[in-house]
Protein backbone atom coordinates (compact mmCIF):
# COMPACT_ATOMS: atom_id res chain seq x y z
CA UNK A 1 0.00 0.00 0.00
CA UNK A 2 0.91 3.89 -0.62
CA UNK A 3 2.57 5.19 2.64
CA UNK A 4 1.51 8.70 4.16
CA UNK A 5 5.02 10.44 4.47
CA UNK A 6 3.95 14.10 5.32
CA UNK A 7 0.51 16.36 6.12
CA UNK A 8 0.73 19.57 5.49
CA UNK A 9 -1.11 22.47 6.34
CA UNK A 10 -0.51 26.33 5.37
CA UNK A 11 -1.68 29.40 4.74
CA UNK A 12 -2.02 30.52 0.90
CA UNK A 13 -0.23 33.54 0.79
CA UNK A 14 -0.51 34.98 -3.00
CA UNK A 15 2.21 37.97 -2.01
CA UNK A 16 4.61 35.52 -1.37
CA UNK A 17 5.94 35.23 -4.75
CA UNK A 18 6.39 38.94 -5.33
CA UNK A 19 8.00 39.62 -2.08
CA UNK A 20 10.55 36.75 -2.17
CA UNK A 21 11.72 37.56 -6.14
CA UNK A 22 11.90 41.04 -5.80
CA UNK A 23 15.25 43.13 -4.98
CA UNK A 24 16.09 46.46 -4.48
CA UNK A 25 14.05 49.24 -3.10
CA UNK A 26 11.14 46.91 -4.40
CA UNK A 27 11.78 44.07 -1.56
CA UNK A 28 9.46 44.49 1.49
CA UNK A 29 11.23 45.07 4.41
CA UNK A 30 9.42 41.72 5.84
CA UNK A 31 10.81 39.70 2.50
CA UNK A 32 13.93 38.42 4.33
CA UNK A 33 12.25 36.62 7.31
CA UNK A 34 9.30 35.48 5.41
CA UNK A 35 12.26 33.65 3.01
CA UNK A 36 13.74 32.22 5.62
CA UNK A 37 10.25 30.90 7.13
CA UNK A 38 9.41 29.19 3.98
CA UNK A 39 12.81 27.75 3.52
CA UNK A 40 13.27 26.05 6.50
CA UNK A 41 9.17 24.27 6.01
CA UNK A 42 9.97 23.76 2.92
CA UNK A 43 12.29 21.25 4.28
CA UNK A 44 9.74 19.23 6.20
CA UNK A 45 8.18 17.98 2.76
CA UNK A 46 11.45 17.58 1.45
CA UNK A 47 13.08 15.44 4.21
CA UNK A 48 9.84 13.37 3.71
CA UNK A 49 10.35 11.88 0.20
CA UNK A 50 7.56 12.15 -1.16
CA UNK A 51 6.37 10.81 -4.80
CA UNK A 52 3.08 12.53 -4.81
CA UNK A 53 1.35 15.12 -3.79
CA UNK A 54 -2.45 15.64 -2.71
CA UNK A 55 -3.07 19.18 -2.42
CA UNK A 56 -6.27 20.18 -1.16
CA UNK A 57 -7.24 24.02 -1.77
CA UNK A 58 -10.71 26.35 -3.27
CA UNK A 59 -10.71 28.11 -6.07
CA UNK A 60 -11.33 31.71 -5.93
CA UNK A 61 -14.15 31.31 -9.39
CA UNK A 62 -12.00 30.98 -11.46
CA UNK A 63 -12.61 27.89 -13.30
CA UNK A 64 -15.61 26.94 -10.87
CA UNK A 65 -18.63 29.39 -10.95
CA UNK A 66 -22.14 29.94 -9.55
CA UNK A 67 -24.51 27.86 -12.50
CA UNK A 68 -22.48 24.90 -11.83
CA UNK A 69 -20.87 25.18 -7.81
CA UNK A 70 -19.69 21.62 -6.88
CA UNK A 71 -18.93 21.19 -3.05
CA UNK A 72 -16.03 18.76 -3.01
CA UNK A 73 -14.23 18.17 -6.24
CA UNK A 74 -11.17 16.18 -7.12
CA UNK A 75 -9.03 16.89 -10.56
CA UNK A 76 -8.21 13.52 -12.92
CA UNK A 77 -6.43 14.67 -15.61
CA UNK A 78 -2.96 14.16 -17.16
CA UNK A 79 -1.82 17.53 -16.97
CA UNK A 80 -3.33 21.09 -15.38
CA UNK A 81 -2.40 24.37 -16.17
CA UNK A 82 -2.14 26.79 -13.59
CA UNK A 83 -2.81 30.51 -12.36
CA UNK A 84 -5.13 33.02 -14.17
CA UNK A 85 -4.86 35.92 -15.41
CA UNK A 86 -6.04 38.19 -12.70
CA UNK A 87 -3.48 36.47 -10.60
CA UNK A 88 -0.66 37.36 -12.73
CA UNK A 89 -2.16 40.84 -12.73
CA UNK A 90 -2.81 41.36 -8.81
CA UNK A 91 -0.08 39.07 -7.54
CA UNK A 92 2.39 38.76 -10.16
CA UNK A 93 1.97 35.10 -10.25
CA UNK A 94 3.70 32.88 -12.82
CA UNK A 95 1.52 30.55 -15.48
CA UNK A 96 2.37 27.14 -14.41
CA UNK A 97 1.97 23.62 -15.60
CA UNK A 98 2.19 20.39 -13.34
CA UNK A 99 2.01 16.83 -14.00
CA UNK A 100 -1.19 14.95 -12.84
CA UNK A 101 -1.10 11.41 -10.88
CA UNK A 102 -4.30 9.86 -12.27
CA UNK A 103 -4.45 6.91 -10.97
CA UNK A 104 -4.98 8.08 -7.36
CA UNK A 105 -7.00 10.83 -8.75
CA UNK A 106 -9.35 7.45 -9.71
CA UNK A 107 -8.63 6.14 -6.70
CA UNK A 108 -9.90 8.85 -4.55
CA UNK A 109 -12.64 9.15 -6.69
CA UNK A 110 -14.07 5.80 -6.69
CA UNK A 111 -13.53 5.16 -3.20
CA UNK A 112 -14.67 8.37 -2.03
CA UNK A 113 -17.56 8.01 -3.65
CA UNK A 114 -17.92 4.47 -2.30
CA UNK A 115 -17.17 5.56 1.10
CA UNK A 116 -20.77 8.05 0.90
CA UNK A 117 -18.56 11.39 -0.65
CA UNK A 118 -20.27 12.97 -4.02
CA UNK A 119 -17.47 13.80 -5.24
CA UNK A 120 -17.36 15.98 -8.24
CA UNK A 121 -14.51 15.63 -10.68
CA UNK A 122 -12.91 17.32 -13.49
CA UNK A 123 -11.06 16.50 -16.18
CA UNK A 124 -9.58 19.48 -17.77
CA UNK A 125 -8.63 21.71 -14.37
CA UNK A 126 -7.02 24.50 -14.15
CA UNK A 127 -5.86 25.27 -10.87
CA UNK A 128 -5.40 28.50 -9.20
CA UNK A 129 -3.16 29.99 -6.31
CA UNK A 130 -4.87 27.96 -3.88
CA UNK A 131 -2.26 25.07 -5.14
CA UNK A 132 0.26 27.15 -6.78
CA UNK A 133 1.21 28.94 -3.80
CA UNK A 134 2.32 26.24 -1.47
CA UNK A 135 3.71 24.82 -4.70
CA UNK A 136 5.69 27.69 -4.62
CA UNK A 137 6.40 27.43 -1.24
CA UNK A 138 7.45 23.83 -0.59
CA UNK A 139 8.16 21.97 -3.74
CA UNK A 140 9.37 25.58 -6.28
CA UNK A 141 10.97 23.17 -8.74
CA UNK A 142 7.66 21.51 -9.11
CA UNK A 143 8.50 17.81 -10.14
CA UNK A 144 6.01 15.71 -8.67
CA UNK A 145 2.32 14.73 -10.06
CA UNK A 146 -0.33 16.05 -7.91
CA UNK A 147 -3.98 15.28 -7.30
CA UNK A 148 -6.08 18.37 -6.62
CA UNK A 149 -8.95 18.29 -4.18
CA UNK A 150 -10.77 21.61 -4.55
CA UNK A 151 -13.46 22.47 -1.21
CA UNK A 152 -16.23 25.12 -1.50
CA UNK A 153 -15.18 28.05 1.32
CA UNK A 154 -16.46 30.48 -1.00
CA UNK A 155 -19.97 30.56 -2.05
CA UNK A 156 -22.52 29.38 0.48
CA UNK A 157 -24.56 27.18 1.05
CA UNK A 158 -20.83 25.71 2.25
CA UNK A 159 -20.57 22.02 3.62
CA UNK A 160 -20.54 22.16 7.60
CA UNK A 161 -16.86 22.63 8.89
CA UNK A 162 -17.57 18.42 10.15
CA UNK A 163 -17.77 17.65 7.19
CA UNK A 164 -14.35 19.08 6.04
CA UNK A 165 -12.80 16.92 8.99
CA UNK A 166 -14.81 13.86 7.29
CA UNK A 167 -13.30 14.18 4.05
CA UNK A 168 -9.82 14.72 5.27
CA UNK A 169 -10.14 11.31 7.57
CA UNK A 170 -11.50 10.00 4.04
CA UNK A 171 -8.35 11.03 2.19
CA UNK A 172 -5.93 9.87 4.27
CA UNK A 173 -7.82 6.33 4.47
CA UNK A 174 -7.98 6.22 1.09
CA UNK A 175 -4.26 7.15 0.56
CA UNK A 176 -3.52 4.49 2.85
CA UNK A 177 -5.06 1.71 1.36
CA UNK A 178 -4.05 2.74 -2.16
CA UNK A 179 -2.45 -0.59 -3.81
CA UNK A 180 0.70 1.04 -4.63
CA UNK A 181 4.31 1.76 -3.63
CA UNK A 182 4.07 5.42 -3.76
CA UNK A 183 4.79 7.75 -0.92
CA UNK A 184 2.38 10.49 -0.66
CA UNK A 185 1.99 13.59 1.19
CA UNK A 186 -1.40 15.57 1.54
CA UNK A 187 -0.85 19.24 1.46
CA UNK A 188 -3.66 21.71 2.12
CA UNK A 189 -3.91 25.40 2.74
CA UNK A 190 -6.39 27.56 3.70
CA UNK A 191 -6.57 30.52 6.46
CA UNK A 192 -6.60 32.08 9.97
CA UNK A 193 -8.40 35.49 10.17
CA UNK A 194 -9.09 37.06 6.98
CA UNK A 195 -11.38 40.15 5.52
CA UNK A 196 -11.72 40.58 1.82
CA UNK A 197 -13.64 43.39 0.29
CA UNK A 198 -14.68 44.62 3.95
CA UNK A 199 -14.24 46.76 6.60
CA UNK A 200 -11.17 45.25 8.39
CA UNK A 201 -9.12 44.24 5.12
CA UNK A 202 -5.59 45.18 5.18
CA UNK A 203 -4.94 46.10 8.66
CA UNK A 204 -1.39 45.82 10.47
CA UNK A 205 -2.63 42.34 11.40
CA UNK A 206 -5.19 40.02 10.64
CA UNK A 207 -8.61 40.99 11.88
CA UNK A 208 -8.97 38.52 14.58
CA UNK A 209 -5.54 38.20 16.45
CA UNK A 210 -7.32 35.87 18.86
CA UNK A 211 -8.91 34.09 16.93
CA UNK A 212 -5.54 33.42 14.91
CA UNK A 213 -3.61 32.48 18.31
CA UNK A 214 -6.40 29.62 19.60
CA UNK A 215 -6.68 27.89 15.81
CA UNK A 216 -2.57 27.99 15.84
CA UNK A 217 -3.26 26.02 19.06
CA UNK A 218 -5.87 23.48 17.90
CA UNK A 219 -4.27 22.87 14.73
CA UNK A 220 -0.74 22.64 16.62
CA UNK A 221 -2.54 20.02 19.23
CA UNK A 222 -4.46 18.27 17.22
CA UNK A 223 -7.73 19.55 18.96
CA UNK A 224 -10.35 18.63 16.57
CA UNK A 225 -13.06 18.15 19.56
CA UNK A 226 -12.05 21.57 20.76
CA UNK A 227 -12.28 23.33 17.37
CA UNK A 228 -15.34 21.40 16.18
CA UNK A 229 -16.75 22.73 19.42
CA UNK A 230 -16.61 26.11 18.75
CA UNK A 231 -16.48 26.34 15.17
CA UNK A 232 -19.64 27.14 12.70
CA UNK A 233 -20.83 27.70 9.46
CA UNK A 234 -22.35 31.06 11.61
CA UNK A 235 -19.33 31.82 13.52
CA UNK A 236 -16.39 31.73 10.95
CA UNK A 237 -18.30 35.56 9.84
CA UNK A 238 -17.14 36.96 12.98
CA UNK A 239 -13.03 36.83 12.58
CA UNK A 240 -13.22 37.87 9.12
CA UNK A 241 -15.77 37.43 6.44
CA UNK A 242 -13.23 35.33 4.31
CA UNK A 243 -12.41 33.20 7.45
CA UNK A 244 -14.19 29.80 5.81
CA UNK A 245 -11.14 29.31 4.50
CA UNK A 246 -10.16 28.00 7.81
CA UNK A 247 -12.23 24.74 7.30
CA UNK A 248 -9.67 23.74 4.80
CA UNK A 249 -7.37 24.09 7.91
CA UNK A 250 -10.03 21.49 9.60
CA UNK A 251 -9.81 19.00 6.70
CA UNK A 252 -5.77 18.65 7.44
CA UNK A 253 -6.55 18.23 10.97
CA UNK A 254 -8.82 15.55 9.72
CA UNK A 255 -5.88 14.12 7.71
CA UNK A 256 -4.09 14.20 10.50
CA UNK A 257 -5.87 12.95 13.08
CA UNK A 258 -7.26 13.70 16.62
CA UNK A 259 -4.93 14.34 18.73
CA UNK A 260 -1.83 14.59 16.53
CA UNK A 261 0.48 17.32 17.95
CA UNK A 262 2.03 18.72 14.63
CA UNK A 263 5.71 17.93 14.77
CA UNK A 264 6.92 21.40 13.45
CA UNK A 265 4.80 24.87 13.74
CA UNK A 266 5.77 28.36 12.51
CA UNK A 267 3.95 31.61 12.15
CA UNK A 268 4.14 34.67 10.80
CA UNK A 269 2.67 37.73 11.74
CA UNK A 270 2.28 39.95 8.56
CA UNK A 271 -0.02 42.89 7.65
CA UNK A 272 -3.85 41.59 6.42
CA UNK A 273 -3.04 38.35 7.67
CA UNK A 274 -0.97 35.53 9.87
CA UNK A 275 0.86 33.05 7.88
CA UNK A 276 1.11 29.87 9.80
CA UNK A 277 2.82 26.42 8.74
CA UNK A 278 2.16 23.04 9.79
CA UNK A 279 3.83 19.57 9.29
CA UNK A 280 2.85 15.97 10.59
CA UNK A 281 4.97 13.39 10.04
CA UNK A 282 2.73 10.30 10.45
CA UNK A 283 5.25 7.51 10.90
CA UNK A 284 7.61 9.51 12.47
CA UNK A 285 9.31 11.62 9.32
CA UNK A 286 12.82 9.68 9.55
CA UNK A 287 12.39 9.40 5.52
CA UNK A 288 12.97 5.24 6.07
CA UNK B 1 -32.85 41.88 -6.96
CA UNK B 2 -30.05 39.32 -8.26
CA UNK B 3 -27.20 38.96 -6.47
CA UNK B 4 -26.44 36.19 -8.69
CA UNK B 5 -26.44 38.81 -11.67
CA UNK B 6 -23.93 41.37 -9.83
CA UNK B 7 -21.73 38.30 -9.42
CA UNK B 8 -21.96 37.34 -12.92
CA UNK B 9 -21.18 41.06 -14.11
CA UNK B 10 -17.64 41.46 -11.36
CA UNK B 11 -16.71 37.76 -12.04
CA UNK B 12 -16.89 37.85 -16.21
CA UNK B 13 -15.33 41.06 -16.23
CA UNK B 14 -12.91 40.62 -13.73
CA UNK B 15 -11.51 37.60 -16.01
CA UNK B 16 -11.12 40.07 -19.38
CA UNK B 17 -8.51 42.81 -19.71
CA UNK B 18 -10.85 44.24 -22.33
CA UNK B 19 -13.52 44.68 -20.55
CA UNK B 20 -11.81 45.57 -17.20
CA UNK B 21 -10.75 48.51 -19.31
CA UNK B 22 -13.89 49.68 -20.58
CA UNK B 23 -15.36 49.21 -17.17
CA UNK B 24 -13.11 51.41 -15.61
CA UNK B 25 -13.19 54.24 -18.57
CA UNK B 26 -16.64 54.02 -19.66
CA UNK B 27 -18.47 52.33 -16.67
CA UNK B 28 -22.27 53.20 -17.44
CA UNK B 29 -21.85 52.97 -21.11
CA UNK B 30 -20.35 49.38 -20.29
CA UNK B 31 -22.72 48.32 -17.62
CA UNK B 32 -25.40 48.97 -20.29
CA UNK B 33 -23.75 46.46 -23.03
CA UNK B 34 -23.18 43.96 -20.63
CA UNK B 35 -26.84 43.67 -19.51
CA UNK B 36 -27.53 43.29 -23.23
CA UNK B 37 -25.06 41.30 -24.34
CA UNK B 38 -23.50 39.03 -21.61
CA UNK B 39 -26.31 38.94 -18.88
CA UNK B 40 -28.18 35.92 -20.16
CA UNK B 41 -24.92 33.98 -21.64
CA UNK B 42 -24.62 30.49 -19.63
CA UNK B 43 -20.81 30.20 -19.70
CA UNK B 44 -21.07 26.49 -20.30
CA UNK B 45 -23.86 27.01 -23.41
CA UNK B 46 -23.02 28.62 -26.85
CA UNK B 47 -25.25 31.72 -27.09
CA UNK B 48 -28.17 30.08 -28.86
CA UNK B 49 -28.83 28.42 -25.78
CA UNK B 50 -28.93 31.63 -23.97
CA UNK B 51 -31.10 32.26 -20.13
CA UNK B 52 -34.04 34.32 -21.29
CA UNK B 53 -34.85 36.14 -17.54
CA UNK B 54 -31.84 38.01 -16.01
CA UNK B 55 -31.67 41.36 -15.66
CA UNK B 56 -30.52 43.84 -13.15
CA UNK B 57 -33.23 45.93 -10.98
CA UNK B 58 -32.41 49.83 -11.22
CA UNK B 59 -30.72 49.90 -7.56
CA UNK B 60 -27.99 47.28 -8.83
CA UNK B 61 -28.06 48.70 -12.26
CA UNK B 62 -27.20 52.33 -10.74
CA UNK B 63 -24.36 50.65 -7.98
CA UNK B 64 -22.75 49.24 -10.85
CA UNK B 65 -22.38 52.49 -13.06
CA UNK B 66 -21.59 54.60 -10.66
CA UNK B 67 -18.36 52.37 -9.15
CA UNK B 68 -20.16 52.51 -5.88
CA UNK B 69 -18.30 49.51 -4.85
CA UNK B 70 -19.66 50.21 -0.89
CA UNK B 71 -22.99 49.79 -2.48
CA UNK B 72 -22.44 46.68 -4.15
CA UNK B 73 -21.35 45.07 -0.16
CA UNK B 74 -24.86 46.34 1.22
CA UNK B 75 -26.40 44.34 -1.68
CA UNK B 76 -24.78 41.42 -1.11
CA UNK B 77 -22.23 41.29 -3.92
CA UNK B 78 -19.51 38.38 -3.27
CA UNK B 79 -16.66 40.93 -1.47
CA UNK B 80 -14.09 39.03 -3.06
CA UNK B 81 -15.49 39.33 -6.67
CA UNK B 82 -15.89 43.45 -5.97
CA UNK B 83 -12.32 43.94 -4.05
CA UNK B 84 -10.50 42.05 -6.84
CA UNK B 85 -12.66 43.88 -9.64
CA UNK B 86 -12.04 47.52 -8.28
CA UNK B 87 -8.21 46.59 -6.99
CA UNK B 88 -7.52 45.97 -11.59
CA UNK B 89 -9.12 49.42 -11.79
CA UNK B 90 -8.08 51.73 -8.98
CA UNK B 91 -5.06 50.18 -7.33
CA UNK B 92 -2.71 51.73 -10.26
CA UNK B 93 -3.82 55.57 -9.12
CA UNK B 94 -3.01 55.04 -5.72
CA UNK B 95 0.22 54.39 -3.25
CA UNK B 96 0.88 50.75 -2.55
CA UNK B 97 -1.89 49.74 -0.26
CA UNK B 98 -3.33 53.03 -0.87
CA UNK B 99 -6.54 51.77 -2.74
CA UNK B 100 -7.09 48.82 -0.44
CA UNK B 101 -7.42 50.82 2.87
CA UNK B 102 -9.45 53.53 1.18
CA UNK B 103 -11.65 50.52 0.25
CA UNK B 104 -12.10 49.35 4.04
CA UNK B 105 -12.42 52.97 4.88
CA UNK B 106 -15.36 53.62 2.79
CA UNK B 107 -16.88 50.36 4.34
CA UNK B 108 -16.32 51.42 8.07
CA UNK B 109 -19.85 52.12 8.59
CA UNK B 110 -20.68 48.59 7.99
CA UNK B 111 -20.59 46.38 10.51
CA UNK B 112 -21.67 42.47 11.85
CA UNK B 113 -23.67 40.61 10.61
CA UNK B 114 -22.50 42.02 7.23
CA UNK B 115 -25.13 41.42 4.69
CA UNK B 116 -25.84 38.23 3.72
CA UNK B 117 -24.13 37.46 0.27
CA UNK B 118 -25.69 33.73 -0.82
CA UNK B 119 -27.34 33.50 -3.33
Amino acid sequence: MAELVAVIASTHHPFYYRASTSTGEDRPPFADEWVRKVEAFRETLTRARPDVLVMVGSDHFHQLWLDNMPQFLVGKAPFYDANFYNEEREFGLPRMVFSGQEELSAYILREGLDAGFDLAFSNELRIDHSITCPIITLRPQNDLPIVPVYTNIFAPPLPQPKRFVQLGRTIRELVESWPSGQRVAVIGTGHLSLELGGPRQFGPHGPDPEFDRRAVEWISTGDLEGCLSEVTLDSLWEPGNATHGFMDFMLMMGVAGEGKKADYVDTYDLFHTMEAYFTWYPNGGDGS
Amino acid sequence: MSKYLLNKFLFTVDRDPELVERYREEPRATVEMWEAEYANRILGCHTGESSTWLRFDDVEREALAAHDYPKLFELGAHPFLTLTLFIAMFERDHPPLGFQKEYARRLSHMSLPYPDIAT
